[in-house]
């Protein structure tokens, strides 16, 4: 074992027991642990019809591949199924990865601390797999990549630990759906890297749908180069226990920029967390944060966190929340700190219940209380996300509309 | 009650937020016809409006309003409008996420669905020269102009029997007031031919530049929540002109 192996996992070990400063405290000990197991390759026909189903609800295409550049799946804590479909674009498991290239244990908890808490401990002490993903210099996703996290064990800790690197001028463009089979307990924890380098872009949509029982601790980092581009979306419209996620930026290189986007949607007994930061720490960089905040009863915290470490960057961070149920509350809590003059860093957050005065102004027009009210709440939720690429958009409109008609 | 009456307001009695506005105003309105309504500010226009169409903060605490010969005084906003009473706002609220396009689908009274409706939003988009503006969410970033032709674009679709007008042109350059006396005398024509009956208006006037385009048969003046008095549009606008609403008041002192 090399001596930063052994650093990294000394780390981890102290932080085992050590508590997430947000979120509910979860006890691991409830939970079963199991070491990763070592990644088959099966068809995506093999895998069950009712899991292709749940994964679709999550962006995940299995029966038609044509749309997707690149496809990963793993089952609990197993990898189960690569493919790409595109030079110079690379998909593999992660430990893969890590037996293919000696340079990518650099990369390991660079962008997130090894011991940031309990849980990224968790993921270190156990070995965890996930998906590597890779686009070479220059090379450019044609079609989105797929990545799909499937829980399916009751009572199981998942643990998930991806990199994903885009080198020089090249351009990704990932969804990733995570979900669960049942209705039974479990534990996600999900290590996600992002190394953006000079002139490359990524974008990211995450969507998840869980289950009530289910709890979900993602840590996730990105560094981003010079003029690099980092845009990150999340959605959750579906039950679950509890959430707690604060992905954070780095912009270090002149002119990078991370944009964060988020619908949330806490329906009864829903416990959410979910926020972002973004260091803007060279000349030029940028940040955009939106937030859109919907309790039918559960609980929301929003937050959001802005550094401006230079002068001439730029940060605007925007929360809306929509009280819609009886229970529950949405608290926002947005952040900004300027440590140089020059910053221009700004923020607006706003919760209430639906505007009584946009009812009326729809109702004028001959629509029902109900009509205006689910109108006006399909338009709170439309997020046209800057710089997504339309069929991505498309996408993203086609999960949060599927989940609506659920709950609205 | 005249069954020839498509509007007819009895004694009607309203009061905003515990306040008394209008104080027993009487009004009819045949179909077809379009009538002005002048008066100073804070005179009680534009509650007679609202309180036509509906909406709940006007409380009517006396009177009735019955249109096509129905009781609608206690029929709420979406009712009214189903029945064929339509409203240009002031200032509309901005509604997020919700497109220009969807708004004018939605005023469409028919429940096609919304692929049938496209090419008719957009047809009736160029005539209020709004084309560039069905992408964008209502109202957001609006000018003044931009707000009134909006708001009679969604009537065009709606195309109400009664279209109530808050000082249509107000806040209006003088190119667009051409169009938009072009677009209400769209909406006020017989020229729609999903609609046997002629179209009628009810518009609020400050200026009086309406009355250029729009051919209007009766005119009010509105004073202190109460009709001071009844005529020909252009006597009345020539009078208030000459001698400003003293003259109003002043008959109400009488």
């Amino acid at each position: 074992m090399s001596e930063e192996v052994k650093e990294k996992s000394d780390k981890a070990r102290a932080a085992a027991a050590k508590s997430a400063p947000f979120g509910n405290d979860i006890n691991l000990a409830q939970y079963e642990t199991c070491p990763p197991e070592i990644p088959v390759q099966i068809a995506p026909s093999e895998i069950r019809h009712q899991d292709r189903r749940k994964m679709l609800a999550t962006g995940i295409m299995l029966d038609d591949p044509s749309q997707r550049s690149g496809t990963f799946v793993q089952f609990d804590n197993r990898p189960l199924h690569t493919s790409v479909a595109q030079e110079g674009i690379e998909v593999m498991a992660t430990s893969q990865a890590l037996a293919k290239y000696g340079w990518l244990g650099d990369y390991f908890w660079k962008a997130v601390a090894v011991d940031a808490d309990k849980y990224t401990a968790h993921v270190e002490l156990n070995n965890a797999d996930g998906y590597f993903i890779r686009a070479l210099p220059g090379a450019k996703t044609l079609f989105p990549l797929q990545a799909c996290i499937y829980l399916s064990r009751a009572r199981l800790i998942q643990d998930v630990h991806n990199i994903i690197i885009a080198e020089e001028g090249s351009e990704l463009h990932i969804i990733t759906g995570c979900a669960t089979a049942g209705n039974e307990p479990g534990l996600h924890l999900g290590i996600s890297e992002f190394y953006i380098k000079k002139g490359a872009k990524v974008t990211f949509s995450m969507i998840h749908s869980w289950s009530p029982e289910i709890e979900v601790r993602p840590r996730t980092g990105a560094i981003i180069e010079q003029d690099g581009l980092f845009l990150s979306n999340y959605v959750l419209m579906r039950p679950v226990q509890s959430i707690q996620l604060n992905p954070s930026a780095h912009c270090v290189g002149e002119n990078a920029t991370v944009r964060f986007n988020s619908v949330m949607v806490a329906t009864p007994g829903s416990k959410i967390d979910a926020g972002s930061k973004a260091f803007l720490n060279a000349e030029g960089t940028r940040t955009e944060m939106i937030a859109r905040a919907i309790s039918t009863g559960g609980e929301i915290v929003s937050r959001g966190y802005i550094e401006g470490n230079v002068a001439n960057c730029k940060g605007h961070l925007e929360c809306r929340g929509l009280i819609l149920g009886e229970a529950g509350f949405i608290h926002a809590i947005p952040e900004l700190k300027g440590a140089k003059a020059g910053v221009d860093l700004s923020h607006e957050a706003a919760v209430g219940k639906i505007a009584e005065e946009e009812v009326e102004y729809l109702m004028a027009r001959g629509l029902t209380r109900d009509e205006a009210t689910a109108t006006i709440i399909r338009g709170f939720l439309k997020v046209d996300i800057e710089g997504l690429p339309p069929m991505l958009n498309e996408e993203l409109k086609k999960a949060v509309q599927a989940s609506e008609q659920d709950i609205f | 009650m005249n069954s020839e009456n498509l509007l007819e307001i009895e004694d009607l009695h309203v009061s905003v937020d515990g306040r008394g506005i209008l104080h027993g105003l009487n009004l009819t309105l045949k179909p077809g016809e379009t009538h002005v309504i002048f008066g100073p500010n804070g005179s009680g226009k534009t509650t007679l409006l609202m309180s036509i169409m509906g909406f709940p903060r006007y409380k009517v605490t006396q009177g009735r309003i019955l249109f096509k010969g129905q009781d609608v005084t206690a029929l709420p906003v979406d009712g009214r409008a189903r029945l064929g009473i339509g409203i240009s706002f002031q200032r509309p609220p901005v509604v997020r996420g919700v497109k220009t396009h969807d708004m004018v689908a939605a005023c469409f009274r028919d429940k096609r669905p919304y692929e049938q409706k496209g090419a008719e939003v957009t047809q009736l988009a160029e005539r209020a020269n709004l084309l560039g503006f069905l992408e964008r969410d209502i109202n957001h970033g609006f000018s003044g102009g931009e707000i009134k032709r909006s708001e009679m674009l969604q009537l065009l679709a709606q195309n109400p029997d009664l279209a109530l007008l808050d000082e249509p042109e107000s806040g209006v350059d003088l190119e667009n007031i051409a169009l938009i006396g072009q677009l209400i005398n769209e909406l006020l024509d017989e020229t729609h031919p999903a609609c046997q009956q002629a179209h009628s208006g009810l518009i609020i006037t400050h200026t009086g530049h309406i009355l250029d385009y729009v051919n209007a048969r009766t005119g009010y003046v509105l004073c202190a929540g109460m009709i001071m008095c009844e005529g020909d549009p252009r006597d009345i606008l020539n009078s208030i002109k000459e001698k400003g609403y003293q003259e109003c008041v002043a008959c109400l002192k009488k």
